[in-house]
């Protein structure tokens, strides 16, 4: 947590990503599998538009960039708000198929978590 | 040994076989219905339902009579290879029994008979010999239109033929040799012995002329053994199964039982029922605007029987039921497509305990509105029902005005059959919390989910069946122009729920109703379907392209639907005039 310093202002903590070494491969795999994804300019209208958002702080827009940032981690987290009411996909102006981009990193990071379980257990 | 020759070892073996895999298979589906399942057919057993069964079992198995309906060329062809066959085996068995004396024997003493018995010298001969010949040439006759069908479907009255596996491949080489072989073994049988009936008898003293008759008709009698051995072999593995699948199907189908939440014992009965004769591909909107030529009913239940299936067949359907529409033996095929869109990896699980979390205050009312998702989107529909309210001076609330959960039906489509439950308690509770004693929704998805997965309390109506319902008692008037409209049924709404009449009622009061061929249960689906997450956005254009296209033929002022999906998908090509029923009405009342 970040706390107003004595000049009122907030220190935030130091946030580095380092593309060289996050995970890309779900951001790759989608993108070959769903090329409307690639359309994708993040203006913001699936995320103005989502029934999730009204009741959370879902953010398509925001999942899109964890994904190719390669932060899979909170994810997941994010993806379990989805309602899958398809007003995305009917906001976009560009016609990315934006459900078929959630079911598909749902699937993919479900196995990407199995994964990661079994490579702890071995530890 | 009498009636024996070392010829009918293939077919023995393929007899054999046939049937103990047969058998292996039915125990085993029937062990795996479940209990609750099985009392129902102890219950309807001895009930006026196993009569219409053994009915359908004629007029469906044998003769065929959907099929006709549709399209009378493929009808002649399934009936008269089914029902001549069988009138073939049934007249064989008694011919038989003339010739030998013998009730019981083994069954190829009935299907070889000539050989055994190759002159008419028993009581009725003439009569048999005869009977058998008319339907031996029925059977030709459909083989020969089923060849012609495989290379020119067009001659069949069909778009395209049904692409198959090798097991179908041998099964239907064989099943097509098997009666010609049977003709050349009896025509020469006959021309040796100087027997046979107008069939067989005259192509035997044709042959006769100038081929070795008297040797050449043991090869042939081995011939026609062999692939009679062959198609029995691969019968079980191969679409063919439905001849014995669809029996199995009809029975427990008329007993009360469907398929459930998992693919096994009555969903087994129904994936090996197809007979993959592919009707469905022709209806099929994917196949017949997008191009689309591998993800159709036939093909899917192919992949899920041979546990083939990819995700993008399993996910790559519109749900519009057009298939089940035509599906000659009645195979619930959306039902199986939802099974099977679990992933078979799994999935993160959804997580919607944030509903519960959020207090939301509602207002009383007597009548609650639920707009829902895709009528937030149009807003115009929803201003128009909330006109009409105030018109008609009903005391209503609107339950998904500020923060409104989505029904649930669009996640269960994906495949996630038990997501939904967080979304139906919260919507139920706001429902019930609200007061009313009617719920009226103004899309089809929402009004199908909650109709039947929401068990509420109190009815629901669609918006259509709303104003029906207003207009009918004179809470609002309607003014007739001269508009002309041609209405389009919404799936979810019309195939998928009934309802056709009402909103026709409604249009014919405000300007001139147009039909058009596709409407009813043959209505196409705009193409926005929510159930199908594979198809891309230039598909979905050429299907929606293609439905505006074919419905404004008649070049109506003003295309109306009923469905906010059907509105939006529509509206995005911008060809014609788009309305949905309750922005007509409260533009003219």
């Amino acid at each position: 947590m970040t706390e107003n310093n004595l000049f009122g202002y907030k220190i935030s903590k130091p946030r580095s990503i380092s593309m060289d070494s996050a995970d890309l491969s779900l951001a790759h795999e989608i993108l070959d599998k769903i090329p409307t994804f690639r359309l994708c300019i993040s203006c913001g209208g699936c995320t103005s538009a989502c029934t999730a958002g009204n009741f959370t702080d879902f953010n398509i827009r925001r999942v899109n960039l964890m994904l190719r940032r390669g932060q899979l981690e909170t994810l997941s987290k994010e993806l379990k708000d989805c309602m899958f009411c398809g007003k995305c996909y009917l906001a976009c102006p560009h016609g990315v198929n934006t459900r078929n981009v959630i079911l598909m990193m749902k699937e993919l990071l479900y196995e990407w978590e199995q994964n990661i379980d079994r490579r702890t257990e071995k530890l | 040994m009498e009636y024996f020759d070392i010829f009918v070892i293939p077919f023995t073996i393929g007899v054999i076989f046939l049937f103990s895999i047969l058998i292996g298979k039915f125990v085993y589906w029937f062990i795996q219905i479940p209990r609750r399942d099985k009392r129902l057919i102890g219950k309807n057993f001895f009930t006026v339902k196993t009569l219409k069964s053994i009915w359908e079992c004629i007029t469906e198995c044998l003769l065929h009579v959907r099929i006709f309906k549709t399209n009378p060329r493929l009808g002649f062809m399934h009936m008269s290879i089914a029902f001549g066959w069988f009138m073939m085996i049934l007249v064989g068995k008694f011919q038989s029994t003339a010739a030998t004396g013998m009730w019981i024997e083994p069954p190829h003493v009935a299907i070889f008979l000539k050989y055994f018995v190759p002159t008419e010298s028993y009581r009725f001969a003439h009569l048999f010999a005869a009977v058998m010949d008319f339907f031996l040439l029925l059977v030709l006759t459909g083989i020969i239109l089923a060849a012609v069908k495989r290379f020119r479907p067009q001659a069949a009255g069909m778009k395209r033929p049904t692409k198959h596996t090798t097991f179908d491949k041998v099964a239907l080489i064989s099943l097509w040799a098997i009666f010609p072989l049977r003709l050349l073994a009896e025509s020469f049988t006959s021309g040796t012995y100087d027997s046979g009936s107008f069939l067989t008898g005259s192509l035997g003293r044709l042959f006769e002329l100038f081929l070795p008759v008297e040797s050449l008709y043991y090869p042939a009698f081995w011939g026609y053994s062999i692939a009679l051995g062959i198609f029995f072999c691969a019968m079980p593995f191969s679409r063919y199964m439905h001849i014995f699948g669809e029996i199995g199907l009809i029975f427990l189908r008329n007993w009360g039982l469907k398929t459930e939440n998992k693919v096994e014992g009555f969903a087994n009965f129904e994936l090996h029922s197809c007979s993959r004769c592919g009707m469905c591909i022709d209806v099929c909107q994917l196949s017949t605007a997008a191009k689309i030529n591998d993800v159709q009913s036939v093909y899917f239940l192919r992949d899920e029987r041979y546990n083939t299936l990819s995700r993008r067949v399993a996910n790559n359907c519109l749900m519009c039921g057009r298939c089940e529409e035509v599906c000659p033996v009645l195979i619930k095929s959306n039902r199986h497509r939802l099974l099977m869109r679990k992933s078979p990896f799994g999935t993160v699980t959804p997580d919607f305990s944030y509903l519960q979390r959020n207090e939301i205050s509602i207002s009383s009312g007597d009548v609650a509105y639920f707009a829902g998702c895709m009528t937030h989107l149009t807003s115009s529909i929803k201003m128009s029902m909330l006109r009409i309210f105030e018109k008609a001076d009903v005391h209503y609330t609107f339950i998904d005005e500020e923060k409104g959960a989505c029904c649930g039906r669009p996640i269960m489509l994906s495949g996630a059959l038990n997501a939904a439950d967080d979304m139906i308690a919260f919507n139920k509770k706001l429902i019930k919390e609200s007061g009313a004693k009617l719920l009226v929704t103004s899309c089809p998805i929402c009004y199908k989910f909650f109709n039947e997965n929401y068990k509420l309390d109190i009815p629901v109506m669609h918006h259509t069946e709303y104003i029906n319902f207003l207009v009918k008692e004179r809470k609002i008037k309607l003014q007739k122009t001269a508009e002309k409209y041609v209405y389009h049924d919404p799936c979810e709404l019309g195939r998928l729920s009934g309802i056709y009449e009402q909103p026709r009622t409604v249009l014919q009061k405000t300007g001139i109703l147009v039909s058009v061929p596709e409407e009813k249960e043959d209505a196409l689906c705009c193409g926005g379907s929510l159930a199908n997450t594979e198809i891309n956005y230039a598909e979905r254009g050429n299907i929606v392209r293609d439905v505006i296209c074919t419905l404004s033929a008649d070049e109506p002022d003003c295309l109306v639907t009923a469905c906010p999906l059907c509105k939006k998908t529509f509206n995005k090509e911008r060809i014609i005039d788009v309305k949905d029923i309750a922005e007509v009405v409260a533009s003219q009342m």
